[in-house]
């Protein structure tokens, strides 16, 4: 089974993310780089599926230069190669052209299964799985906690508000898994040094002939408009229970219209 | 006036507070529609969106959207856009509302935007990002400005509309059918509002200890009418459903009133609860980082301090 999974660098949620005054796109220079969360998930159900049935697993990432850090990672744990997706042209991309790049870039390198984190912590949209699936024409197996092959068989278990869904499709296809669904491996040193020799293609926007019309700033279907630092909650009260901790959290509620 | 579609969340035939605030959010820039995906639909339901401005209402009752995951309700907005062309088109900022917008965007060529939590003329949006460190205000440019907004973000108030009823047929592409739902396992919740939409949130976190004494923190969240959460440290130990997690892989809550009892307050935490309006914390250790977005907090043992609370309400009632 050919599984490639959708990797994202995104800054560090520890650290102070920013957007940019010129451009008023996220600054990634200002903030350490990691591999969003969810994706390590994502990499770990791929490699799960690959010691269950065979293949490869591929990583795909979209980002700067440094996102190769990222990659680096995802291979430490155990992915086979990468293809990273690098030009200034898409700089600004929104979730649109980020799907239609990925999706070009997908369409170009082949699948059987595409896996992704249901959510960045940058962006959170969440919607990019859903897209792929839309402009992949290929069953959309969102929010999984549990993802089952069988032959071209696939069914996953899809987290709703009452509990879940068993959902059935055939490969090829497109999943999005929550956290919930393993936990993921920490790279070994010898991951870690193979990880130095595995093969990482770099690919512009011309050699994915993704059209530069699509993607970017300038092409992007939304627009930030003005953006300003949270003003600071105003320091609240803070009391130390005597005893009473409970009836003075209840004269707070009062206090509010709470009860 | 110019047409918005919202699309309906509905469970059992009950329309969701949701979508009676996305309709009073769309009447104040247009003349809301509703969309009504799926079986369910009532007269009551019908009554429901009408009392709260619905001046159209396209039912779409076909069993066959549901069976399927999402795309059938994209393509179902995908046709009134094409038929009707909206000014906009709102959907709830839930996991599923958001990936209902984004294929929308796709099928549509148009703009989206996620987890509003609110809209102005243009619409131009609010959102709060970063975990609540900065906010932004965006809008769509391209196509037919599709928002996801959060709910909670705006009070509900009646204002009756014509309700006109139009029925509508779909025939689903095959795409729209390649990922099927075989099966539904509902997880009890009990009578409690839904989390997402309640007005005030009660939740636990490891401090809780154990699943038995999530009770203290359920009678906590029934004296007030509240829903009750938990941080991930408390369901991955168990003690508490998934699908109550609140956090960056959670669920997004943004009611009125939140409380935290046991949590430190992990920015992963944090960026599931932090538009809250008010939040009340109860930890024993003053230096957890959840102290610093409180407005209320109590520096004390949680199996103290929450049953005393709990009983003090019911005293005030
Ligand atoms: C990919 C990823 C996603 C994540 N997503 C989420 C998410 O969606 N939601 C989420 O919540 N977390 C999430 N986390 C986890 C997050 O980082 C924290 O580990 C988690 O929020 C901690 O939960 P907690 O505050 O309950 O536990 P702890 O951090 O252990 O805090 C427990 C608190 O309880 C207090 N306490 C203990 N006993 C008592 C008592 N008797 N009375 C009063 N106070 C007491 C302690 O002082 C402490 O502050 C995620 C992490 C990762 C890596
Ligand atoms: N630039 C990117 N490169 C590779 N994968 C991405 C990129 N952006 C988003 N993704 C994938 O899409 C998921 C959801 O991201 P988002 O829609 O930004 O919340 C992430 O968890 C990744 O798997």
């Amino acid at each position: 089974m050919n599984i490639v999974v959708c990797v994202k660098q995104v800054p560090d949620t520890a650290t102070e993310r920013k957007l940019r005054s010129d451009d008023k796109t996220l600054d990634r220079d200002a903030a350490d780089g990691v591999v969003n969360e969810l994706d390590e998930y994502a990499v770990e159900e791929a490699l799960r599926l690959k010691e269950a049935h065979g293949g490869e697993v591929t990583v795909l990432t979209m980002g700067p230069a440094k996102a190769t850090e990222t990659i680096r990672k995802a291979l430490a744990m155990g992915a086979d190669k990468a293809v990273h997706l690098s030009d200034d042209a898409l700089h600004g991309s929104d979730a649109l052209s980020t799907s239609y790049a990925l999706a070009e870039t997908l369409k170009k390198i082949g699948f059987d299964l595409v896996i992704l984190g249901s959510e960045s912590t940058d962006a959170r949209t969440g919607v990019l799985a859903a897209m792929l699936a839309e402009r992949l024409g290929a069953p959309q197996l969102t929010l999984a906690n549990k993802v089952e092959v069988n032959g071209s068989a696939i069914t996953i278990q899809r987290v709703t508000d009452y509990g879940f869904d068993r959902v059935e499709a055939s490969l090829p296809a497109v999943v999005s898994v929550v956290e919930k669904i393993n936990e993921p491996r920490y790279p070994s040193f010898k991951g870690i040094m193979a990880a130095k020799k595995k093969p990482v293609e770099t690919l512009a926007v011309g050699d994915a002939e993704i059209s530069a019309e699509q993607v970017g700033l300038a092409s992007a279907w939304s627009e930030v408009v003005e953006f300003a630092a949270a003003p600071p909650r105003a320091a609240g009260t803070v009391v130390k229970d005597e005893g009473d901790g409970g009836v003075k959290a209840a004269e707070f509620l009062a206090s509010k219209k709470f009860v | 006036m110019s047409e918005i579609l919202v699309l309906v969340e509905h469970a059992d035939g009950d329309v969701k507070k949701v979508t009676l605030e996305l309709l009073t959010l769309a009447r104040s820039l247009g003349e809301p529609s509703a969309v009504w995906a799926g079986p369910g639909y009532t007269d009551a339901a019908k009554a429901k969106l009408a009392e709260y401005g619905a001046a159209k209402i396209y039912v779409a009752s076909s069993e066959e959207i549901v069976d399927h995951v999402v795309a059938p309700k994209a393509e179902l907005l995908a046709k009134l856009v094409s038929d009707a062309s909206p000014a906009a088109v709102l959907v709830a900022a839930t996991a599923e509302g958001k990936e209902i917008a984004g294929r929308l965007a796709i099928k549509t060529d148009s703009g989206v935007i996620t987890d509003a939590v609110g809209l102005s003329e243009g619409f131009v949006a609010d959102q709060s990002i970063f975990g609540g460190g900065v906010n932004v205000r965006s809008r769509v440019t391209k196509g037919t400005p599709i928002v996801a907004v959060r709910p909670n973000s705006t009070a509900p108030v009646a204002e009756a509309g014509a309700g006109a009823e139009e029925k509508v047929e779909i025939a689903l592409s095959d795409s729209a059918r390649a990922a099927k739902v075989v099966e539904r396992v509902k997880q009890e919740r009990g009578a409690r509002p839904e989390l997402t939409e309640a007005a005030i949130v009660v939740s636990g976190g490891r401090g809780v200890g154990s699943g038995e004494n999530f009770a203290i923190i359920e009678k906590l969240a029934d004296s007030l009418g509240a829903a009750v959460g938990a941080s991930r440290a408390a369901t991955d130990a168990g003690w508490y459903p998934h699908q109550f997690q609140v956090g960056q892989t959670g669920k997004t809550v943004s009611p009125q009133l939140y409380i935290a009892a046991g949590i430190s307050g992990a920015i992963q935490h944090r960026a599931g609860m932090q538009t809250s309006k008010t939040i009340v914390v109860i930890n024993k250790d003053s230096e957890a980082p959840i102290f610093e977005i409180a407005d209320f907090g109590v520096v004390g043992d949680l199996f103290q301090v929450v049953p005393q609370l709990t009983e003090e309400i019911e005293k005030r009632k």
